[in-house]
């Protein structure tokens, strides 16, 4: 890795200077997938050739004077978002044959920019998992230690950044999708606030709680790719009509008076005591930095993940509806009947955690059961909601850890999904509320990487990043490398 | 709440989703433990509470009534596992 520089923004102005072409630069990332990934298994699809014509059009367009901020800079993108042309698998048996006649917004925006796609990263299938293990395509590994799982569902994503395979990816988070990937790698990942990224041609598990958001190296990698991918989409029809800013406008701001709130509930008797405290030495780092920490209270934090639960798979199961056998997909072999090809197609094309949630989601929704769960999940989002939107009367920002533990061993929560869903408890209730929330690296237990979660109000992408850069210019937890990959 | 093998077997034939027999009894299982996990929402009384669909509360926003696409016929039905003079192929609906 000496060659070249691990950031976004260092690797822009390298181009900007003439320091290294787009396609040497697009050739050096080829050749690190082409090195490692055989073992990590962090892209389900490589896009040589297209990556290596995306870069000499960049490097014209740099030659023409029409350079972006990101123009030539490579980047992975989540294989949940459709690219015309290339296959758009969700990490599923059913969309293994599927190649979209169209360009997601975010990908077409990223093409505008100029940036070069590497190639689709691997996934939980369809996004429903917090390990990576669910995907038709195998297991993602953890870079830091290849025994571990890399988090979920954008685990390709967060993995591939951390190993240096691609400067940054896309990813998406409907209940801590780029926030837990990203503490498990040791990355920074940005959810933004629901409908700041389109949603078009992102393929859809929970239209209500879905966002789409980068994972990178450092806080204003987040901002260089949100800047490229935010902003109004009629073609969404949950994209706000609101003007976009300039995120990195707070990247170089003090943080003094900052006011951050550390939620009671976070750290209460359940939390791994040397995860709090790793945490709360993130915090103190912050108050040197002239932040001023006060516990916050979050009294209905617990319900968080019992209200997900109904409101995802509901929403899932209506969404994944689509996929019939009919107009695109897998097809199961020799139906007997319309109703044998609707079953068996989607009784083969879907994995076991789909099956679950499209099962447990039917089931809130079905006839007399519907006001017990679905209704009852959407009154608690209100209380979860409610709670952020009274904590914000008095901080600006909440922090906490983004995940209970560090990334755990392989099948650790084999046949037990309640204890997978349980590490969800810090990073679902910002889905819930649609607020913008980041992880970044705070520090290690056990020579794993763990992650600070950053939580602001509606639409404080900015000020969100801002403060995660100040801490990242006092530290350096987001500019190591595992031994392995460097 | 326990979630009997003859709930999944209802409950996948709505989702139209077919589930192996001998799988049936393992989902029951694993449905049961979400149900009950989920339960915990039964202890907090929500009973003046407004149900929250959308976190913003924004209304959906509706466009003009008129054609945006292009004709895209046969690059849709490219995808289409099988299909016949311009039409989704499916089994014999009508004996």
């Amino acid at each position: 890795m000496a060659d070249y520089p691990l950031t976004v923004a260092e690797l822009a102005s390298g181009l900007a200077r003439g320091d290294y072409s787009s396609v040497e630069l697009t050739r050096h990332y080829l050749a690190r997938i082409e090195r490692f990934d055989p073992d990590l298994n962090s892209f389900i699809t490589v896009c040589a050739d297209q990556a290596l014509a995306e870069a000499a059009a960049a490097d014209q367009r740099r030659a023409a004077g029409h350079a972006g901020p990101v123009t030539g800079v490579p980047y992975a993108n989540k294989d949940l978002f459709c690219t015309e042309g290339v296959r758009t698998s969700c990490g599923s048996r059913m969309l293994d044959n599927f190649i979209a006649p169209y360009d997601a917004t975010v990908v077409a925006r990223l093409r505008a920019a100029g940036m070069v796609m590497l190639g689709k990263t691997n996934l939980d299938e369809f996004a429903m998992g917090s390990t990576n293990e669910h995907s038709y395509y195998g297991a993602v590994r953890n870079p830091w230690d290849a025994s571990r799982v890399p988090g979920g569902s954008s685990g390709g994503s967060a993995a591939a950044v951390a190993a240096a395979l691609a400067p940054i990816a896309t990813g998406t988070d409907t209940g801590g999708s780029i926030r837990q990937p990203a503490a498990f790698c040791g990355v920074s990942g940005l959810k933004p606030t629901y409908g700041r990224v389109s949603r078009w041609g992102m393929v859809a598990y929970a239209s209500s709680l879905d966002q789409g958001g980068p994972i990178g190296r450092s806080a204003r990698d987040l901002a260089l790719m949100l800047n490229a991918i935010a902003g109004f989409d009629p073609l969404d029809s949950t994209s706000v009509e609101r003007e976009v800013e300039d995120y990195t406008r707070c990247l170089e701001q003090s943080i003094a008076g900052l006011r951050i709130g550390r939620p009671r509930e976070y750290f209460d008797a359940r939390l791994d005591s040397r995860m709090a405290s790793a945490i709360d030495a993130a915090l103190d780092r912050l108050r040197e930095l002239g932040a001023e920490i006060s516990d916050v209270s979050l009294p209905h934090a617990a319900l968080a993940i019992p209200a997900y639960y109904v409101i995802a798979p509901a929403e899932c199961s209506s969404n994944l509806s689509r996929y019939d056998g009919v107009r695109y997909g897998y097809r199961c072999a020799n139906p007997r009947n319309l109703l044998d090809l609707y079953c068996r197609s989607r009784g083969e094309g879907f994995g076991a955690e789909v099956k679950r949630r499209i099962l447990i989601g039917t089931y809130a929704l079905s006839s007399g059961y519907y006001d017990a769960y679905y209704r009852k999940a959407q009154q608690v989002r209100r209380l979860v909601r409610d709670d952020f939107v009274n904590a914000f009367t008095t901080v600006d920002v909440i922090a906490g850890p983004t995940t209970p533990s560090v990334a755990y061993s392989s099948g650790a929560h084999a046949g037990d999904p309640v204890a997978m869903y349980l590490g969800d408890v810090y990073t679902t209730s910002a889905n819930l509320a649609g607020l913008p929330s980041c992880s970044i690296p705070a520090g290690t237990l056990d020579d794993m990487p763990l992650g600070l979660q950053l939580t602001a109000n509606y639409f404080q992408e900015a000020r969100l990043l801002g403060l995660a850069h100040a801490y990242q210019q006092a530290t350096d937890w987001h500019q190591r490398l595992p031994a392995a990959y460097a | 709440m326990p979630i009997s093998d003859q709930e999944v077997r209802s409950v996948a034939a709505l989702a139209r989703l077919a589930i192996e027999e001998h799988a049936i009894s393992h989902y029951a299982a694993e449905l049961s433990a979400i149900l009950d996990f989920v339960g915990q929402m039964n202890a907090t009384d929500t009973s003046n509470v407004a149900p929250l669909a959308h976190p913003l509360e924004l209304d959906a926003r509706l466009r003009a009534d008129c054609v945006t696409e292009g004709d895209q016929r046969e690059r849709l039905l490219g995808l289409a596992p099988a299909t016949a003079n311009g039409l989704f192929l499916v089994p014999k609906v009508i004996e």
